[in-house]
């Protein structure tokens, strides 16, 4: 029997510092289905998991796999499932009721190349919007995008850790590259490990109300067993719980919703940057590509273009504020990404016309070489 | 290279060698079958599964007949949609077959099958069953059967294999039939009869899988001959959801015969193995009486 924090030095995958990020974020239930490139993880934490006293279920579909983790995390354990674009695809509404119903969850995207069946064997990052904008209605949801199976690692107990702060499903937008990669992952001991649990419910049991917002704007969360009693609902509801089916309900509840993301940005949103203070031009790049984003950074200086890079670790919400600053002192922008221009477009809203943004992009399978960043860098600006 | 999309057949078959199946694949050999029964007017409905990479990427595509590929949990409706239109147009000699694993049948597909038997959809569904999702390397189904040995399942399965063919013809269609690739001529033979009978058509057939169950290519054979004769696995017909026809008397082997050549079942001990052979001697009776018209 293991632990569930595996302290020391390891060479694992991608998939496997994922499952086991999970493990030592708290993660204790995972309902599971298998997908390319994304079965790993179910695989490695299937095993896992009986070992530290939680439960792997491998569901029928997706569908099932996503509602057994709002369910299980509602009655108060932590709670993930792994999958890729088609099986996201099919998990988008009940992801929509976990962010209706404010019940925090993980779900791991290792993307591949699509639409539909695509290239299931083979990279892309093609998903970032749907993973924004994929289920229906206007809401604000968290998606962090790691780089390495050492940052998988330690952005899977984030992503428990923001999730369970404010209530709300985290999106861990990988891809089949980072899956796949084997490294050294370091893993330290528990003690050193951050975790986060939901805001609790207190006091007396026959007044509590379930989504009466806290300072921060995320409501205290009941726990089943523990004597209060919930009513939840993807309907509209009120604080007490209940459907309340009317223009000022559905005011109320989207304003929280909403609200508790863009009031607390400066407290979710987490970049990285490398070169960037004196950088004229700012590559913006996320995942696998910020990785061969950082040799076309260096060849360029090698050039003596001040190039830098701006590294997204939260994806969404965007760091609109961060690049408008960038905006009005750089050269211009250049976009990386495995698809044909999705983040691109936000780098474009944000800069709001202040500096010119170019795309390179691909339409998914493989990596975007240093070369091909660098020479759109010096045909563009 | 001319003629990308055509396929040279060789006489009577319809699927060619050099595909991406695994050696010794069991599903391969069911398609093949098929085809052969079915001939070229046929349109082949696959979902993502181990039927698609039989299918193959270009040169080494497999099929000598068109394939449309569907989504994984919709092999009937897609199939069901092209049969109508097929209908709308006049077009009465085009057989409409959707293929799917057991995992894109008796899990991730249900809801979609169930929808399409309901409506009674004209069209053929066949199941090839590998009692796991081997596409993605092994990982269990509700067709796994109980204590077999997947990635997902490492001490053995609890599931206890859905008893599939029992949901299918509690949707009264007009002809539910299992079969395995053991027994070639017989699956052949229900293959052309489904095509004569209008409405949903449902054949499960038992496909080995070498890869997922642990044991060499050679045995693929063997494997789906144990498991008829050993009772494991039954072969049948029920026609209109009442009537049932026993389809093969098997010798009744003990089922230590089938599972001994499988690795996914050797941490099974004694009481087990013991268990399962009382399990499969009750499923047998049950078969019985139902043929004889007493359940």
């Amino acid at each position: 029997m293991k632990p569930a924090v595996l302290t020391g030095a390891h060479f694992m995958t991608g998939d496997v510092a994922c499952a086991e990020g999970a493990l030592a974020a708290g993660c204790r239930f995972f309902g599971g289905y298998p997908i390319t490139p994304a079965t790993e993880i179910a695989e490695h934490i299937s095993g896992r998991l009986p070992q530290v006293g939680g439960t792997f279920i491998q569901m029928e579909d997706e569908i099932a796999a996503m509602a057994s983790i709002v369910g299980a995390s509602c009655a108060g354990v932590k709670s993930m499932t792994a999958t890729s674009g088609p099986g996201l695809s099919l998990m988008l509404e009940n992801i929509g009721l976990a962010v209706c119903t404010e019940t925090p969850c993980v779900v791991v995207n290792v993307q591949r190349a699509g639409p539909s069946t695509g290239l299931p064997t083979l990279g892309a990052q093609g998903d970032m919007m749907q993973a924004r904008w994929g289920s229906h209605g206007h809401y604000e949801i968290i998606a962090l995008a790691p780089a390495s199976p050492q940052e998988i690692f330690y952005q899977t107990i984030e992503a428990f850790n923001l999730s369970e702060t404010y209530r709300v499903p985290v999106l861990i937008m990988t891809d089949e590259m980072i899956g796949h990669l084997s490294e050294r992952v370091v893993i330290p001991e528990a003690k050193a490990i951050h975790t986060v649990s939901r805001p609790k419910a207190r006091g007396r049991k026959d007044r509590f109300k379930p989504f009466a917002p806290g300072p921060n704007g995320v409501a205290p969360m009941a726990i089943a067993g523990e004597g209060y009693h919930i009513h939840v609902t993807g309907l509209t509801h009120d604080e007490r719980g209940y459907p309340d089916m009317t223009v000022e309900g559905q005011e109320v509840m989207m304003s929280r919703i909403v609200g508790k993301i863009r009031n607390n940005l400066k407290d979710i949103i987490r970049t990285d940057s490398y070169l960037l203070d004196d950088a004229e031009i700012v590559i913006v790049s996320y995942g696998v590509s910020s990785r061969t984003s950082l040799a076309a950074v260096d060849e360029a200086r090698a050039q003596g273009i001040k190039a830098g890079l701006f590294r997204l670790i939260t994806v969404w919400p965007f760091p609109e504020e961060e690049i408008r600053k960038l905006a009005a002192r750089v050269k211009g922008f250049v976009t990386v990404e495995l698809n044909l221009g999705q983040i691109h477009l936000e780098v474009e809203r944000s800069a709001g016309g202040l500096a010119p943004c170019v795309l390179v992009g691909h339409a998914g399978g493989t990596i975007i070489t240093p070369d091909r960043v660098l020479k759109t860098l010096k045909e563009a600006f | 290279m001319n003629g990308v999309n055509k396929v040279e057949s060789y006489e009577g078959e319809w699927m060619r060698p050099g595909h991406y199946a695994c050696p010794g694949c069991g599903v391969a050999i069911a398609m093949r079958l098929a085809l052969k029964a079915l001939g070229k007017k046929t349109i082949l409905v696959i979902v993502p599964s181990c039927s698609a990479a039989i299918a193959a990427p270009f040169p080494n595509t497999s099929l000598g007949v068109s394939g449309f590929h569907t989504a994984f949990e919709t092999a009937a409706p897609a199939a069901a949609g092209i049969a109508h239109s097929l209908d709308i147009r006049g077009k009465k000699d085009i057989t409409v077959v959707a293929c799917a694993g057991d995992g894109g049948t008796f899990d991730i597909g249900l809801q979609s099958l169930s929808g399409a038997a309901d409506r009674n959809e004209n069209l053929i569904y066949l199941c090839f069953d590998n009692e796991a999702y081997m596409n993605t390397g092994i990982q269990v189904s509700s067709a796994t059967p109980n204590g077999a040995w997947t990635v997902t399942s490492p001490s053995g399965s609890i599931g206890r294999k859905k008893r599939f063919m029992d949901i299918i013809v509690a949707h009264r269609i007009p002809y539910a039939a299992t079969a395995s690739i053991g027994f070639p001529e017989d699956y052949m033979e229900k293959v052309k009869k489904a095509r004569t009978i209008k409405g949903l058509k449902f054949i499960h057939i038992f496909t080995p899988c070498p890869t997922g169950w642990r044991m060499a290519e050679n045995l693929t054979g063997n494997a789906a001959i144990l498991a008829v004769e050993s009772g494991i696995f039954q072969l049948y017909e029920v026609f209109e959801g009442k009537r049932y026809q026993l389809s093969y008397e098997p010798s009744r082997l003990p089922v230590s015969e089938y599972l001994k050549i499988q690795g996914r079942y050797r941490h099974l001990n004694e009481d087990q193995v013991l268990r399962m052979q009382t399990e499969v001697d009750e499923e047998w009776e049950r078969l019985t009486k139902r043929t004889k018209g007493c359940l």
